[in-house]
């Protein structure tokens, strides 16, 4: 009796878990139920609906009937593509919107402040970080009232300030909408690449800036062969990411309406108005199958990058 | 180390920099430091005349407004009951048990969250919750948030967990606890940093919401902050600027206290991860 938990000690060992499979399957029953019905079956589910003629009123809303591409020949279909409310002019304003608020905007912005805030004094450091934090973590809803002032065009901060600079003054919400959203969005974001390069930054030898500085380097000679180098993992991370939430925001919607006359309409307000606004269930699936295949293609790339790095 | 003068120069100039673009950042904001406090606001920028808190006292005398907070303080709490719950065990089902095929979940978990976005989702997730008959209700906002913020809570507690040594629930099972009493008597404890994390991220996305509730629920009764701000907006569509000012600073309100808690207790970098 005594020698078998001896002999069975090492295998024991060998397949020790602190939980057993039963317990373990019973831990993630819970987590694994919500994610299923709330995440897995409407990736499915969307897909099934983007082939039906389904309605939120209406016959159809109860017997949907099958029209097989029907949904995606009307989205793609040449000759109302590129209108203006048509998916194709919605499709390319949001790449215009990724491209010029977050590969542009967020990115580069957020690399020079964690640039900056690495050598300023602390307390210019923390002011500066709790606006552009703020900017990012306050809700949505309250921003957009926020931007909805600041541009009016009789009284808002914006244009007294233009004034005061001797600049005229302008209705921007109406004259330059895809402007301000693109401005609005590099606003509200930027935190999130400061903050992931101030801590990439902060993450380097700090031995290997000092070399540099009693070689006499500038600051921007530091940055481009010595931070920028050693944070490129980092900024690929990054750019995946805001890309990622920059094509999926809806937020731009508390701001403009998707307006005036949808030159606004991200993809993601697109989606709303079909479904939502026009009632059209089918057409609103199959727009967001499309944006969850395009949202597919980065998580991909992202995942793959992320496993070659563990390696 | 004595500074030349050019590195003195150039660091007067980055502070300069960092601190225009911190001015830049605040810009669109100083609006709400003193509207609140403006008894005649306006959208202009302007220093409270008269000062009062006038416009605080209407906020809390209007019920809906007060069921508005009332209805996010719910859908938050209730969210990230469920989520912190639920990612907690699950988290530590895939630290420290083997079952088969652990790595794969993972990974299709990480894919599906992020290609399921809410506003690629939101027609399926509008059908779900109708087919379930949940339509209108807290409940179908609480699910929805639930299911959607699992995975990510789930990952940040899984990596958390990795990094507490086994040994401590080892020790408690050679003094002859079951695995259960090890994990909520020994590993809970311990876990508890970063559940606090997971929660206080959970409630400042569902707080700030509002695609999911403004497509789920349709009556005034349920409408969270988010919706309802969009209550104070006279008939002819002009919006009540007194009130909206007001609203908005007792709305933010939460999500500055758990910020400044977060960076308090964890310092700044942590929140890193807090948002998004």
């Amino acid at each position: 009796m005594t020698t078998e938990p001896i002999e069975a000690k090492p295998k024991k060992v060998r397949n020790f878990a602190l939980l057993s499979n039963r317990a373990g399957a019973a831990f993630l029953t819970p987590a694994g139920l919500l994610v299923s019905v709330f995440v897995i079956v409407p990736f499915f589910w969307v897909i099934f609906v983007s082939f039906t003629n389904r309605t939120l009123l209406g016959r159809t809303a109860l017997n949907p009937e099958f029209v097989g591409l029907a949904n995606y020949l009307s989205l793609f279909d040449p000759a109302t593509f590129f209108q203006r409310g048509q998916f194709g002019f919605s499709l390319i304003l949001t790449t215009q919107f990724v491209l010029a608020s977050a590969l542009l905007g967020q990115a580069l912005l957020g690399l020079l402040l964690a640039w900056l805030i690495q050598t300023v004094p602390p307390w210019v450091k923390r002011i500066t970080e709790t606006f552009v934090i703020a900017a990012w973590i306050l809700p949505e809803v309250v921003i957009g009232f926020a931007w909805f002032a600041f541009l009016d065009r009789d009284q808002g901060t914006l244009n007294m300030l233009l004034e005061g600079l001797g600049l005229p003054p302008g209705d921007f919400l109406l004259q330059q909408p895809f402007w301000v959203i693109v401005v609005f969005n590099t606003w509200r974001g930027a935190a999130f690449s400061m903050m992931l390069f101030n801590s990439a930054f902060s993450s380097i030898p700090p031995s290997y800036f000092q070399a540099a500085d009693v070689a006499g380097a500038s600051s921007w000679q530091k940055f481009r062969d010595i931070g920028l180098p050693l944070i490129r993992g980092h900024i690929v991370t990054d750019l995946i990411l805001i890309t990622m939430w920059t094509f999926n925001t809806f937020t731009p919607f508390l701001l403009t309406n998707g307006g005036p006359s949808y030159r606004t309409e991200l993809v993601s307000i697109y989606n709303y108005r079909v479904a939502f606004q026009d009632f059209q269930f089918g057409k609103g699936a199959a727009v967001g199958v499309i944006m969850m295949l395009i949202n597919l293609a980065f998580a991909l790339i992202y995942l793959s990058i992320g496993r070659k790095k563990r390696r | 180390m004595k500074l030349t003068i050019p590195a003195f120069v150039g660091r007067i100039a980055f502070s300069a920099l960092a601190a225009l673009i911190g001015a830049i950042f605040a810009l669109p904001l100083l609006w709400f430091l003193f509207a609140p406090f403006n008894a005649r606001a306006e959208l202009g920028l302007a220093l409270p005349d008269p000062w009062t808190l006038n416009n605080f006292v209407t906020v809390f005398g209007n019920s809906y407004a007060v069921q508005a907070l009332w209805n996010s303080f719910i859908q938050a709490v209730g969210g990230v009951i469920l989520v912190g719950a639920a990612a907690t065990l699950a988290a530590y089902a895939l630290s420290r048990s083997s079952i088969p095929g652990k790595g794969a979940v993972t990974y299709i978990l990480l894919l599906f969250s992020s290609v399921v976005s809410g506003s690629a989702a939101m027609v399926p997730i509008f059908l779900i919750v109708s087919a379930a008959g949940l339509m209108d209700t807290h409940l179908a906002v609480i699910l929805t948030f639930a299911g959607g913020l699992l995975p990510t809570a789930m990952f940040i507690l899984r990596d958390f967990i990795d990094s507490i040594p086994k040994s401590y629930e080892e020790s408690a099972m050679v003094a002859g606890a079951s695995p259960v009493q090890a994990f909520f008597d020994v590993a809970l404890p311990v876990i508890r940093p970063g559940i606090v994390v997971v929660v206080v991220w959970g409630f400042v996305n569902i707080w700030g919401s509002f695609l999911i509730p403004f497509i789920l629920l349709r009556s005034d009764s349920n409408m969270p902050a988010s919706v309802a701000i969009y209550s104070f907006y006279s008939e002819a569509g002009t919006p009540i600027v007194t009130l909206l000012a007001a609203y908005s600073l007792i709305y933010s309100l939460p999500v500055i206290v758990l910020y400044l808690f977060v960076s308090w207790k964890f310092g700044f970098r942590f929140f890193g991860g807090i948002k998004a």
